[in-house]
C-alpha cells in the first residue's frame, strides 16, 4: 500500500509514561522517538501493522499555547477524545494478558452481534474498545 | 513534565478549570458506574473510588461531567434499558429489576419522564423500525442512544406538570 493513513496521534499525559504503556502492556513497539528541543515526536507501531504508526503527542507548548495545552489535558482525563479501537484475534485472551500486566479495564469482555469486546483506557484517559475480529463464514 | 499543574483559581476566567490528575480519577468513578449501572452508587462508594472527600465528590463530578452522579447514573440505567427494550425479549419488569430499579412503578415513571414514552410503547416502535445495529460497535451504539438529561427527572416533572395546567390568572403578576 502507498497511499493511505500513515500516523493518528493521541495526546497524552505524559510521554514517557505512555510509551511504557503501549510498549509493555499492549505489545507495540517504538516506531520513532526523536527530540527536537522541547518537542518529541513520539510513534509506536501494533506489530501486525506495519504501515500505520500511532502517534503519543504532549499537549504542551511550544505546539500548544498553555491554556490550551491545559484545556486538552483535561479533556483527555475525563475521557472526552474520540474512540479508539483495538482489534484482536481472541478478546477474552487478550483480556486475561492484559489486565494481568495492569491495563484497567472499564468493561469486561461481552459477547454482542457475534464478537465479543472489552474497554480500557490508557493512563491519561484515553479510551479503546477491544473487540475480536469476526471469523470469515 | 509528569507533573500536573494545581487547579487555577483565577475568578472570571474559564468556568471550571480542574486538576486533570482529579479528573483523571473522577473518569474512574464514571467508568465504574458504566461498567454495573445496575448496582448502588452512593457518594461514599464513588469517593472511594476517586479517591476524593465525599464532600467534595459530587460537585467536582458535577463541574468535570455537566451533570450530578446520581443523575448521570440514572441515564446510563435508561439508556440499558432502552437497549433491552430494544434487543431483547425480556419482560419490561424483568428488565427494571436487572437495570438497577427496585419498583416497576419508579421504573415506569422515570423512564416516561425521561424519554417521554412508556417502556412498553418505546419497545412497540423501536421493534417496528428496521436496524442494523452490526454496522456501529454495541458499546457506542447505545452511548448514541443516551438520553439527554440536562434537568432533574423532578424538574422535568415540574415543568412538564405546569405546561398541562390550565392557564393562570395573570392578574396579580405586575
Amino acid at each position: 500500500m502507498s497511499q493511505g493513513v500513515a500516523v493518528v496521534g493521541l495526546y497524552v499525559r505524559d510521554q514517557d509514561e505512555a510509551v511504557q504503556f503501549y510498549v509493555e502492556k499492549l505489545g507495540f513497539r517504538i516506531h520513532t522517538d526523536a527530540r527536537n528541543g522541547n518537542y518529541r515526536w513520539l510513534t509506536v507501531q501494533h506489530p501486525e501493522q506495519p504501515s500505520f504508526q500511532l502517534g503519543l503527542f504532549a499537549p504542551a507548548p511550544p505546539t500548544l499555547d498553555d491554556a490550551t495545552a491545559q484545556a486538552m489535558r483535561e479533556l483527555v482525563a475525563k475521557g472526552a477524545m474520540p474512540p479508539l479501537v483495538l482489534v484482536v484475534d481472541d478478546c477474552r485472551a487478550a483480556f486475561s494478558q492484559m489486565r494481568e500486566r495492569g491495563v484497567e479495564f472499564t468493561q469486561d469482555p461481552i459477547d454482542r452481534f457475534g464478537t465479543v469486546d472489552a474497554g480500557f483506557r490508557d493512563p491519561s484517559g484515553n479510551g479503546w474498545k477491544m473487540i475480536q475480529a469476526r471469523r470469515d463464514k | 513534565m509528569a507533573k500536573v499543574r494545581p487547579p487555577k483559581e483565577t475568578a472570571g476566567a474559564s468556568p471550571t478549570s480542574l486538576d486533570p490528575a482529579l479528573l483523571r480519577r473522577l473518569l474512574r468513578a464514571k467508568d465504574r458506574m458504566d461498567a454495573a449501572s445496575h448496582e448502588e452508587w452512593p457518594v461514599e462508594r464513588l469517593a472511594r473510588v476517586s479517591r476524593v472527600s465525599e464532600a467534595h465528590f459530587a460537585r467536582s463530578f458535577k463541574d468535570a461531567f455537566g451533570v450530578p452522579p446520581h443523575r448521570y447514573l440514572l441515564t446510563r440505567r435508561i439508556e440499558r434499558a432502552t437497549a433491552l427494550l430494544r434487543e431483547t425479549a425480556m419482560s419490561i419488569t424483568d428488565i427494571a429489576f436487572q437495570t438497577g430499579w427496585k419498583s416497576l412503578g419508579t421504573f415506569g415513571r422515570t423512564f416516561r419522564d425521561v424519554t417521554g414514552e412508556s417502556p412498553g410503547d418505546l419497545r412497540a416502535r423501536e421493534q417496528a423500525a428496521a436496524h442494523q445495529p452490526e454496522m456501529v460497535p454495541g458499546c457506542f451504539l447505545s452511548a448514541a442512544h443516551r438520553p439527554d438529561l440536562k434537568i432533574a427527572v423532578s424538574e422535568k416533572r415540574r415543568q412538564e406538570a405546569a405546561d398541562t395546567l390550565p392557564p393562570h390568572d395573570e392578574s396579580e403578576v405586575v
